[in-house]
């Protein structure tokens, strides 16, 4: 019987009832190394050993993260931003994958991977150039091997893709890392992506961070099958982790990111997590989703059970967690102070990196511009 | 040894790419059926078998994802040739073309290149079904940081090519698929003009035909009959739409004072319009009558079966010639 068949004899549901039931979570494994109370626990297939040093340096990159991210939505309050797209409690799905990369991996991210980009050592002023409105991206891709913010949803898993493929024509054994959302795996692009990637045994992991909702459509508006069991049909793994949990991220992109490296391939990933802000600062997320659910996701908050684990662990002690407060501080301050004195960009710009090789029009329309500009200076305006 | 050859538009492409291939490990090619089928015109024809599955690539049926992937490839220093097999199936890729291809230098500032080459064979003329006989031009002329070219016969196929690979920027090539199998003299080893230069391909006095790609031959054949009735029109093969050389154009038309425009995509804001509007600036003076302008009606490209109606002829491009000189 074909599906288009069994689709017929079903009874029409309304388009207000979302159709898919969401998967319970016991039917999916979820990969978790430390609970929501900050306990650990170990699982069969993935772990972890890092150093007390290393553990404390994802607590501040976590925390420095969120620091940051609040001053950004701070400064859009403020006028000084036009837009801003939170990361708040994503920190851990961002910062754990992005800490189980090498220097020379490279990563394509979406608008939202501050976390990310913190990690590759971009300046995190660098991210609020776009968000001004004084460029549209506005760093060396090259200098950090992380990709410009892609605003188009799913783009950039191609270009990850693409990039894979050239990595193992060049015999290199660097990975390379595509992030994207639960909306973005609709779209066709993340499809094609999944395609090319697995029949050229592309080096990428694609790194969903399921944040339950694409502004204002929840995961089920998406996918009936949990994400992460999509990779299965285009012939690699799939596999979900908790997107709460830094240290399960971090080991779970690990395992990938070496698969990719033995040649072995892409992986899905699916961090299980949740959008804890507005999609972004013009949203108002009361419009579609409700109180409980955020209060349900915000017992489960990535830096708490961290902090917990670590504080309970004697990792790291009140001096220490302190003193990252204070260094977020600071962040904070030096991001605010850079905005404010962010310049405006030349009124010439419009006109420049529009070609590497030139074109005769944009020239003729500098001159012209520039002539036009000067005819007020003259007049003495 | 002469380096000159007598070859088809098609071969001298093919030639130009196994060049590309030769002389630089970065350019790859990239499209379905471009290894061993050859491609469906043949333009890669033997390529694989010489240079390896690895440079010439048989790519999955999805023109997004060959042209994303282009881009990637891109970032990491190769200079893709991806071929779309038609005209009218560009467009799933058409997404990654205007938002990403085009502007990615500009979003990077300067620090990343898009050497990217985009071929597609394109124009009617050749009786097929729907989707492949059309002339997207101008959906493409439309974006900034785009370059649109399209060579009219074997030599410029060979040299353009040879220029849009060593380009920095986004070629679309645009074949004029009707003139694949048109033979022409190439010289290898000639030192070509500039890549966005018009070329006068015939010299006249009284009017200019202005054209691009499949055009070009049309008009040589126009501007012949018209000599015999002692009209004396001139050729311009303008040879790339993005940037066009209305520097090349205006010269032309200040002598000839008239401008008859001819491309196959629907006149209706085609590069004719572009051309017209800016030439009447350029030229107001020396103009003796309006610029006219020739191509597909604003209607769907028609059913093979009255294609050579819905396509600019002979006699259509000599009407317009003699309505410009009758002002
Ligand atoms: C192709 C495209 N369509 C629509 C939009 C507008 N848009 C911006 S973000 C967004 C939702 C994305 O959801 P998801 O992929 O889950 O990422 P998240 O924002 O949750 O991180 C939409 C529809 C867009 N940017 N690009
Ligand atoms: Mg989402």
């Amino acid at each position: 019987m074909t599906v288009e068949s069994t689709a017929a004899r079903k009874p029409r549901r309304s388009s207000k009832r979302v159709s898919a039931k969401k998967p319970p979570a016991e039917q999916t494994e979820l990969v978790q190394l430390l609970t929501p109370e900050g306990e650990r626990v170990e699982h069969s297939e993935y772990s972890i050993d890092l150093s007390h040093d290393e553990l404390r340096g994802l607590y501040r990159d976590m925390v420095m993260t969120r620091c940051f991210d609040a001053e950004a939505t701070t400064l859009q309050r403020q006028g000084e931003l036009g837009l801003w797209a939170s990361l708040l409690g994503q920190e851990a799905a961002q910062i754990g994958s992005a800490r189980a990369l090498r220097d020379d991996d490279y990563v394509f991210p979406t608008y939202r991977e501050h976390g990310v980009a913190w990690c590759r050592g971009v300046d995190p002023t660098n991210l609020l150039g776009m968000f001004r409105g004084v460029n549209n991206g506005g760093w060396d891709p090259n200098s950090n091997n992380f990709h410009l913010y892609t605003i188009v949803i799913g783009s950039q898993t191609l270009h990850a893709t693409g990039y894979a493929m050239g990595v193992a024509k060049d015999g290199a054994d660097s990975a390379v890392i595509a992030y994207f959302g639960d909306g973005a795996s609709s779209q066709g692009d993340v499809n094609e992506a999944f395609t090319f990637s697995a029949v050229y045994n592309a080096p990428v992991v694609f790194f969903c961070q399921n944040n339950q909702w694409a502004i204002s459509e929840p995961t089920e508006r998406q996918t009936r099958v949990p994400l992460y069991q999509r990779a299965q049909g285009f012939g690699f793994p799939g596999v979900r982790v908790d997107g709460n949990d830094v240290l399960a991220c971090l080991a779970v992109t690990k395992a990938a990111v070496e698969r990719a490296r033995r040649g072995e391939g892409p992986t899905l990933v699916e961090a299980f997590t949740y959008r804890m802000a507005a999609h972004t600062t013009n949203d108002d997320p009361s419009k579609y989703r409700n109180e409980d659910e955020y209060e349900s996701w915000k017992s489960k908050d990535p830096i708490e059970r961290f902090r917990t684990y670590l504080s309970n662990e004697g990792i790291a002690d009140q001096d220490y967690l302190d003193a990252v407060e204070a260094e977020a501080e600071q962040l904070g301050k030096r991001v605010r102070d850079a905005v404010r004195t962010m310049p405006d960009p030349d009124t010439m710009a419009i006109f420049e990196n529009v070609y590497a090789d030139g074109h005769a029009l944009v020239d003729e329309e500098r001159a012209q511009f520039a002539a036009y500009q000067a005819s007020f200076a003259e007049e003495g305006n | 040894m002469s380096s000159i050859e007598k070859m088809t538009l098609s071969k001298a492409l093919n030639v130009s790419l196994r060049t590309a291939l030769e002389n630089d490990p970065k350019v790859v090619i990239m499209g379905e059926d471009v290894g061993k089928l050859g491609g469906v015109f043949r333009v890669t024809d033997g390529l694989q078998k010489d240079f390896g599955e690895d440079r010439v690539i048989d790519t999955p049926l999805a023109e997004s994802g060959i042209v994303g992937t282009a881009i990637g490839m891109a970032l990491r220093g190769y200079r893709p040739v991806v071929e779309i097999q038609f005209d009218g199936f560009v467009f799933p890729a058409y997404d990654q073309i205007v938002t990403q291809l085009a502007k990615m230098h500009a979003r990077a500032l300067g620090t990343v290149k898009m050497p990217v080459v985009i071929r597609i064979p394109y124009g009617g003329g050749i009786g097929a079904v729907e989707h492949h006989s059309e002339s997207p031009e101008s959906l493409f002329a439309h974006v900034a940081g785009l370059k649109i070219v399209s060579p009219s016969n074997a030599s410029d196929a060979y040299w353009m090519l040879q220029q849009a690979i060593e380009c920095d920027d986004p070629v679309i090539f645009f074949e004029p698929k009707r003139r694949y199998w048109d033979k022409g003299e190439v010289d290898t080893s000639a030192i070509p003009g500039p890549l966005h230069q018009a070329r006068v391909v015939r010299g006249g006095t009284d009017l200019t035909l202005a054209a691009y790609g499949p055009m070009v031959k049309t008009c040589l054949e126009a501007a012949a009959a018209a000599a015999e009735e002692g009209k004396s029109v001139e050729v311009l093969d303008l040879r790339s739409v993005s940037p066009l050389d209305f520097d090349g154009i205006q010269k032309s038309v200040e002598r000839t004072r008239r401008l008859v425009v001819v491309h196959e995509a629907p006149v209706f804001f085609g590069s004719g319009a572009e051309i017209a509007a800016r030439i009447t600036e350029r030229c107001f003076y020396h103009l003796e009558a309006p610029v006219l302008r020739v191509g597909g009606f604003h209607a769907p490209y028609p059913p093979a079966r009255l294609e050579e109606e819905y396509l600019p002829g002979l006699d259509r491009v000599l009407d317009a010639v003699d309505r410009a000189l009758a002002y």
